[in-house]
């Protein structure tokens, strides 16, 4: 039986998090998870609008809050994948009742639009909650075919599903153990990772580099001490962070660090046999294909994109190329 | 025996309000009038090196009506919203809220020292107001052209991976109801405005 829910991507999950996405993808009918995209939604506003506007920036959430509310049909609860994503709907709701000022002005400006949201209709949830709490861990060990025996990681989950934590749906607010637990299940080796909810420097990689450089070198100095052979996270920002700035912060701090950074859906998509490529491997930009050679699962170069070289040889002019001629490029 | 009422004028210094002020235009219940001043939010904090003043230093300075120097300060700038400190404080001051609420009125009254963190926001802002979705690619190349023109060259193996690994868009996508946003943002900002 399908557990339905109304489901909000938000907008790293068609971009920079398309790996989460696409494993998401793959591994959600095994799961029994139903998951109904909220129609038209719009972008939660990050950690931007809220330091400009406050009004504006919770009209901005709450116009997704309405359009799930009008399309939930049974349905109580949103599920979002985007740890930020999943706070903002969360503030929204709550902040909406614990000030109702709040609340009636938010809703003066949804009904500009012909919208409204009753703080409290629905239930805000991360997608690991969902996971670990409805479907729960037994479900999931029944589909594992492929266990990842010898597969050594470091649990991330960043800051912003365990803290504030206004439902208290997690066992810690520092220290949960719920991404431990599930990976465990999947038959990897878990290392016990003292900064699992440390800062990945946010939007700090834009506005203040080495702030940031000294958050993401702290995570991943600590993960390769406890010689781990990946991070795996469920937070588009900490992925994007922790894997696409790993570059700079080692040119930054002369270090050398390789740490793989994948999503957690998609090491439950490896263990329950489904082919790497749907899984959005590949798209890391710290290759993770050494590590998971280790365990004897090949992941496929990804194609390069296809460009077209003016100059098909290093050297000399353009020359017309025969076919059995063309070089590697 | 009753208590004398104690009354006089009004304070003649409107930055004795600035407390009440900051709580009012908080998006909960700040609580920020409950600090005991004990530290635990500074010595939580991944950033505070940074900061020119603590988050304790900085709300004993909003008690004490210090609004430009609040206003300037680069602290909640520095804040990195990892609610550590909202968790620890054992006064239930929702810390990282207010920072937001000193962010934008820092933004309002054109108080900051540097402008690359209020610039991205907005940045982001104005990408999300246009296309209801955010806009990384527009995004990173407005605020890098602007700000870190020198740190494109270090940036470019990076930005060339997300863009050949399709993890970037060239090109923005736009909701449908923009109309209908664009509608609920200029309400909101109306009544943000007390109108």
């Amino acid at each position: 039986m399908s557990q339905k829910y109304l489901y909000y991507p938000g907008c790293s999950m068609e971009s920079s998090a398309k790996a989460y996405n696409d494993s998401l993808m793959a591994i959600k009918d095994s799961l029994g998870l139903a998951l109904e995209e909220i129609h038209d939604w719009n972008c939660c506003g990050a950690t931007e609008y809220v330091g400009i506007s406050t009004t504006p920036a919770y009209a901005l959430i709450s116009r997704n809050l309405a359009l799930a509310y009008n399309q939930s049909n049974g349905m109580d609860t949103v599920v979002a994948p985007c740890s930020a994503c999943y706070l903002n709907l969360a503030k929204a709701d709550h902040y909406m009742h614990e000030r109702p000022a709040l609340g009636v002005r938010v809703n003066k400006a949804l009904a500009a639009g012909g919208l409204n949201y009753d703080p409290g209709s629905l239930k805000i949830r991360h997608l690991l909650d969902v996971i670990i709490n409805d479907i729960g861990l037994e479900a999931v060990q029944a589909k594992v075919t492929r266990p990842l025996h010898g597969l050594r990681v470091a649990p991330y989950l960043g800051c912003m599903v365990p803290r504030p934590d206004y439902e208290k749906r997690w066992s810690d607010h520092e220290y949960p153990d719920e991404l431990d637990r599930l990976l465990k299940i999947l038959g990897a080796e878990v290392i016990d990772f003292p900064l699992k909810t440390h800062c990945c420097g946010g939007h700090m990689t834009q506005i203040s580099p080495s702030t940031a450089f000294e958050l993401i070198r702290r995570l991943i100095d600590s993960a390769d001490q406890y010689k781990a052979d990946m991070m795996v996270t469920l937070c588009p920002m900490c992925q994007m962070n922790l894997d696409a700035y790993q570059g700079e912060t080692n040119h930054h701090f002369h270090t050398n660090y390789h740490m793989p950074i994948m999503f957690f859906t998609q090491l439950i998509g490896l263990a329950f046999g489904k082919d790497p490529k749907d899984l959005g491997f590949g798209k890391e930009l710290v290759d993770a294909r050494q590590a998971l050679s280790r365990i004897g699962v090949e992941v496929p170069e990804e194609a390069p994109p296809a460009r077209k070289p003016k100059r098909t040889k290093k050297q000399g002019l353009p020359m017309p190329v025969m076919p059995g001629e063309e070089e590697e490029s | 025996m009753t208590t004398p009422e104690i009354t006089g004028p009004e304070d003649q210094n409107p930055n004795l309000r600035l407390l009440e002020e900051v709580a009012a235009a908080t998006a909960g219940v700040s609580r920020l009038e409950m600090c005991i001043q004990c530290g635990t939010c500074g010595g939580s904090c991944p950033s505070s090196a940074d900061m020119d003043h603590t988050p304790r230093m900085l709300f004993a300075m909003i008690r004490a009506g210090m609004r430009e120097a609040v206003l300037r300060s680069n602290t909640p700038w520095m804040c990195v919203s990892c609610y550590h400190c909202v968790v620890r404080c054992p006064q239930d001051v929702h810390i990282a809220d207010v920072m937001y609420t000193l962010k934008s009125m820092a933004i309002q009254e054109k108080l900051y020292k540097d402008s690359t963190a209020p610039d991205f926001s907005q940045t982001f802002v104005d990408m999300v107001e246009n296309y209801g979705r955010s806009y990384e690619f527009g995004l990173a190349t407005r605020h890098y052209l602007k700000h870190y023109p020198l740190r494109l060259p270090s940036m470019a193996p990076m930005g060339f991976g997300m863009l050949s690994k399709r993890r970037m868009d060239i090109t923005p996508k736009r909701i449908e109801g923009i109309d209908q946003l664009k509608t609920i943002l200029d309400r909101a900002k109306q009544l943000e405005n007390g109108q």
